[in-house]
């Protein structure tokens, strides 16, 4: 009897453990996300997606941050998805499950763990000095596409993977090349799974603020970038130089544009969200 | 005339020896079944007969196929060709997640042609063929997934004839549908069998009596009696086929 109530006593505290451990992230973000909407939200409105940046935090505004994150996501996009994709269709598709496969595909996993820091440095001696980019947008898109890459091979991966041989047969069987059948038929059905993996491997590179550091990427950029040579920022550089400063408006300032690098991941996030559920809901096999 | 000629076809997944010396002759316009325990393989050499098994790596093959007085296995045969003309309707329905219409179309897109006009006639009369017609001809733009599992088999294979195959290979075609979708599909084989020649692998026994002109029956990858239908289920000639078709084992 007492094992028995012993035994109550164990299942019902970790009950309340599990609560407790649930609502305590749950609630650090809560306050966190409190906090900086009850700083920041005040200070957003037209001008402050509108002014160039500025000594004084009331006329700052974060243009040149948006605007060059937006370019890192467009050039880091195009960089990353087709060699992303085209490597998982190899790996998956075309290459052989020997060895060699099995070592390749340890070492992309374990590249999808290398601190970003790394990939800073990896892109500072590459992009900006041996291939002279620069502190530009371009070395900055190619060294987030490499951070990235494993991320989106082992998405890739992993969508083919779901799609059940008998497609492939049935391709196959209709006198379709590899070519036609991974086209017509084996990417579109994993497209869903591929997307998802892209959106949140971009999400990742919007945040990212280290790498950029490291290849020299400014804080304070006066212009608006017009091309991809032009040396850039982006929205994690202006946060971090602005919690860095004294004055408490650029803290404001700061808050607010978490608030919208937050809206961005959130927005990319949702995107993924529902094409997966689209997705879900359209092929059931 | 012969229209499928193996010659001491020998098959192997490493190691494992899976056909042993099998020598058949098919005649054009007739059914053949293949039948025969789990693993004893009869699947194996249905998927010889269109190279399906070129893609696993472990499999290796000897001896000869002749499919009308072709070599498949050799060199200079386009593996894409040969399956046009060699088609195949898999075990379980499986169309492609797309429109009926693109299902039946895509056959003839992959070979490159666009005009609507050509594929819609290809697949009016590829859907008639399959007896499906009438029951699709106001959905052909639904997903093909939506329909029941012995329609998504008749969409399979209209799919095939829509390439205008001289063979078609039936891998248990009707092992996962009820049994009116079952005898559809054994009506279906009776029909075509006018103008291909068509191979179909069975667990059911009473299905190849009915449909097929001449049984082979397969043991532990031996091709233990091939002979004409009737012959062979009214008086084989070998004891294992014998106590296989009287259910005494398998």
């Amino acid at each position: 009897m007492t094992k028995l109530n012993q035994n109550r006593i164990i299942d019902s505290a970790f009950k309340y453990f599990g609560i407790f451990c649930t609502f305590f992230g749950l609630i650090v973000l809560a306050i966190f996300i409190f906090n900086i909407l009850a700083e920041g939200l005040q200070r957003i409105d037209w001008d402050f997606l509108t002014n160039l940046p500025s000594r004084r935090p009331a006329k700052a505004g974060i243009l040149t941050a948006w605007t060059g994150t937006a370019w890192i996501l467009g050039l880091t996009a195009i960089i990353s998805i087709p060699l992303g994709v085209a490597a998982g269709v190899y790996l998956e598709e075309y290459g052989k499950k020997n060895r060699l496969a099995s070592i390749i595909e340890i070492n992309i996993a374990n590249l999808a763990g290398v601190p970003s820091i790394i990939y800073g440095l990896l892109g500072l001696e590459i992009f900006v000095r041996t291939l002279n980019f620069g502190g530009s947008l371009l070395a900055g898109a190619f060294t987030l596409a490499l951070l990235i890459l494993p991320i989106i091979i082992v998405a890739t991966r992993e969508a083919l993977k779901a799609v059940p041989k008998s497609l492939r047969e049935a391709s196959f069987g209709m006198g379709a090349t590899k070519w036609q059948t991974i086209w017509y038929q084996t990417l579109p059905a994993a497209s869903g799974g591929i997307l998802t993996g892209i959106i949140l491997a971009l999400s990742r590179a919007v945040g990212e603020t280290a790498p950029l550091i490291v290849i020299g990427a400014l804080a304070y950029v006066p212009f608006v970038a017009t091309n991809p040579m032009d040396e850039f920022t982006v929205l994690p550089m202006q946060i971090f130089n602005w919690v860095s400063r004294p004055q408490h408006g650029f803290v404001v300032n700061a808050a607010a544009a978490i608030i919208i690098l937050l809206l961005i991941t959130f927005i990319m996030n949702g995107i993924a969200i529902y094409l997966r559920n689209k997705w879900q809901k359209k092929v059931n096999w | 005339m012969k229209h499928i000629e193996a010659n001491n076809v020998n098959a192997y997944y490493g190691e494992n020896h899976v056909l042993k010396d099998i020598s058949l002759t098919m005649k054009a316009n007739t059914v053949t079944a293949f039948i025969g325990p789990s693993g004893c393989g009869k699947s194996t050499f249905l998927r010889c007969l269109n190279r399906m098994n070129d893609y696993i790596d472990s499999f290796r093959k000897e001896g000869d196929i002749f499919i009308e007085g072709k070599d498949i296995y050799d060199k200079k045969v386009r593996v894409e060709e040969l399956r046009q003309k060699v088609g195949m309707v898999f075990q379980k329905p499986n169309p492609f997640p797309k429109t009926i219409f693109e299902n039946v179309a895509y056959g003839l897109k992959i070979q490159g042609i666009k005009s609507k006009s050509v594929l819609e006639e290809a697949v009016e009369k590829s859907l008639k063929q399959a007896a499906l017609w009438n029951e699709v001809k106001d959905s052909l733009h639904k997903s093909a997934l939506s329909l029941s599992g012995g329609q998504q088999q008749r969409v399979c294979i209209a799919r095939a004839l829509a390439v205008e195959p001289s063979t078609l290979l039936m891998d248990e075609p009707a092992s996962a549908l009820d049994p009116i979708s079952t005898a559809k599909i054994e009506d279906l084989i009776a029909e075509l069998k006018e103008n291909y020649t068509i191979v179909i692998v069975t667990h059911n026994m009473q299905q190849a009596a009915r449909v097929s002109d001449k049984t082979a029956f397969f043991y532990m990858g031996n091709l233990i009696e091939y002979d004409k239908t009737k012959e062979l289920f009214t008086n084989p000639k070998h004891e294992r086929t014998e106590n296989y078709i009287t259910g005494r084992f398998g």
